[in-house]
């Protein structure tokens, strides 16, 4: 326990200005080192944008390549909390990371396959409703009438709320005896659930809190997508009789698709890397919640199984990567995106 | 010839796909009845946390449903304030946040502008990285990390986690701002350098200003990514006078029946400052995301 004092605010500005001071100083450094080796010795043409490129890449390289590295490194290890200081390392340890990976319980009983099942059902129900529910208010919101701007507004609340607050106050409304939601049941004379200890309840709920969270980030893109499609358009086709689905078909959906298809890339990586949302919500610590991300996480710092971890992560990773690069591939929807 | 006055509404079915003038009144109400709806589902939870913050201490657990509760009191705000260190962790979360926004926002300003204008070696290939490094679970990541910060002696320091989130945010806000680069001509910048100014002349008396709604978003961006984050903070800081407000906030959040109060009255005070500033400038925000998802 501690307050505000002054010593404390001291501190802290001291430890934050010695950082940001350290950072410009290491920056100048390695500016002053690539003029003079690409521009003086080797005279190349690019040495400005190097310079430019240059705090931010070793940064990134410090945070994530590191990292990365270290990671796959710490697959081929045994390293725990048995062997935290001296790990072994080596091709067969990595095999039977990897092994083990697949055969036996990523946690205590739950089995990666079902919980990369989970993962594909978590990241498919959440991302389906944010693009519905999204495309639905999108629609209705998306024509002259009073009080759009007030709609909107109170619409894209969840997205504002800090997640953390929004999740632990969603965690509140799913206590069995004061949570809005079972009042609500009870008053509707229904049972009321066991959203906390019932395996499929508690992943429901963790779904309810995260659609709601994600449906305003869909409907503010797809708004703003379907604003930049022309009238024109609409008034032809009505000309020519098309109903208001075929519109919708033919027009609409076509003409928002370079929109939607980063929005959906996106949220299929949101989703299937959500961590606050399941690991807040499961109060209990049910491994019937856990999607692959928060599996992890348990697997590495609450099992200390980080040889493991780090095996199971670079699977993970790949699905994800695998799901993009094809899914890219095929609405084609990035191209050109690097030119 | 058809006029738009001609057109007559098919079926309610093919209507609702229609977002044109003229509805009909039943289905203006319809509209009106489904969107008031969704907002009463966004708003909801929220006015339960403003409702819980105002009861008495003695009436937490209450089944009720009414937004204010009859004796309202500002008592767990009181609490929160003095008793707890609701102000500390304040504290501590805007420190590290502001310091980091200004960090990244510079890194990603001077990176963005290699990106835009010369056509280096390993230019694809880094913005094909930085797209990746968006697909990087946290949690991937948090093993490696936490053993080089414990190496580095950084666990249980503002700097550690200042460093951590200045480049997290590198990536996106680079993209975001390339995109906006882009839109500048560059001939501003040639018929300046005509006239005998250098590059970063250019780069600082011309495309700086020039950018002043994408910096503020990344400006944003940055802060919120930081401001928000629980999972980097969980690792990084174990003494609870280094919480950021959200370890803070989940302490309180874990008795449910003691702190309840308690964590929602903390919970409106970091909500209303963070809402205020999200909503203000989400018309922005939303500009800058499609115009760099778009133009790219």
């Amino acid at each position: 326990m501690g307050a505000l004092t002054g010593e404390v605010i001291a501190r802290s500005l001291g430890q934050i200005g010695g950082m940001v001071f350290f950072t410009f100083a290491g920056a100048l450094i390695l500016e002053v080192i690539i003029y003079l080796v690409l521009g003086r010795v080797f005279n190349s043409k690019y040495t400005l944008p190097y310079m430019l490129l240059a705090p931010a890449a070793v940064g990134l390289a410090l945070l994530v390549v590191y990292p990365i590295g270290y990671e796959v490194r710490l697959a081929f290890s045994n390293m725990s909390l048995r062997h935290f200081r001296d790990p072994t390392f080596g091709l067969a340890q990595g095999i039977d990371n990897l092994r083990s990976v697949f055969t036996k319980p990523v946690l205590k009983q739950a089995m990666f396959f079902s919980v990369l099942g989970r993962t594909i059902l978590w990241t498919g129900i959440n991302v389906a409703f944010h693009v519905v529910g999204g495309m639905t208010l999108a629609l209705l919101l998306n024509r002259p009438m009073r009080g759009r701007g007030l709609y909107r507004t109170l619409i894209v609340f969840p997205w504002a709320i800090p997640q953390v607050i929004a999740v632990l106050a969603w965690r509140g409304e799913f206590h069995f005896e004061y949570g809005f939601l079972n009042v609500m049941l009870r008053g509707l004379g229904l049972e009321p659930i066991q959203w906390m200890t019932d395996p499929f309840w508690n992943f429901a709920a963790a779904c309810i809190t995260n659609i709601w969270l994600g449906i305003p980030f869909m409907m503010v893109i797809i708004l703003g997508g379907l604003q930049s499609i022309s009238r024109e358009f609409y008034e032809a086709a009505e000309i020519d009789g098309a109903s208001g689905w075929q519109q919708f078909r033919s027009i609409t959906l076509p003409l928002l698709q370079p929109v939607l298809t980063p929005a959906i890339v996106l949220g299929v990586i949101w989703t299937f890397n959500n961590f606050n949302v399941p690991y807040l919500i499961n109060r209990m610590e049910l491994e019937t919640t856990d999607i692959l991300v928060t599996a992890l996480f348990r697997a590495a710092f609450e099992y200390n199984r980080y040889g493991f971890s780090a095996a199971f992560a670079m699977v993970s990773f790949a699905i994800l990567f695998i799901f993009a690069v094809v899914y890219i591939r095929v609405a084609g929807g990035l191209q050109g995106v690097y030119e | 010839m058809s006029t738009k006055a001609e057109i007559r509404p098919r079926s309610a079915v093919s209507r609702f796909f229609r977002s044109g003038r003229g509805d009909s009144p039943f289905k203006r109400l319809l509209i009106h009845l489904a969107l008031i709806l969704a907002s009463l589902i966004a708003v909801y939870p929220v006015l339960r946390v403003l409702s819980v913050s105002l009861r008495p201490g003695d009436r937490l657990l209450s089944t009720s449903l009414a937004v204010i509760p009859e004796d309202a009191t500002m008592e767990a705000y009181r609490t929160v304030i003095v008793e707890k260190d609701f102000l500390l962790w304040i504290w501590n979360s805007i420190t590290i946040t502001v310091a980091t926004a200004v960090v990244g926002v510079i890194l990603a300003a001077t990176g963005a502008y290699a990106f835009s204008r010369w056509k280096f070696p390993g230019r694809v290939p880094g913005l094909i990285f930085l797209l990746t490094t968006q697909m990087i679970p946290a949690a991937m990541l948090m093993v490696p990390i936490y053993i080089l910060a414990a190496r580095l002696n950084l666990i249980n320091s503002y700097r550690g986690l200042a460093i951590a989130y200045s480049v997290s945010s590198v990536p996106f806000s680079i993209w975001i701002l390339k995109g906006y680069y882009d839109t500048i001509p560059i001939d501003l910048e040639e018929s300046a350098m005509i006239d005998g100014a250098s590059r970063m002349t250019t780069f600082y008396r011309i495309i700086l200003p020039l950018s002043t709604p994408a910096l503020a978003i990344v400006f944003l961006f940055n802060f919120m990514t930081a401001w928000n984050d629980y999972l980097l903070a969980r690792i990084m800081l174990q003494k609870t006078e280094m919480f950021t407000w959200t370890l803070g906030i989940w302490t309180l959040a874990g008795q449910f029946r003691v702190e309840w109060g308690n964590f929602a009255a903390a919970s409106i005070m970091v909500m209303i400052p963070v809402m205020a500033l999200f909503l203000y400038s989400s018309k922005w925000l939303i500009s800058g995301l499609t115009l760099g998802a778009v133009k790219g």
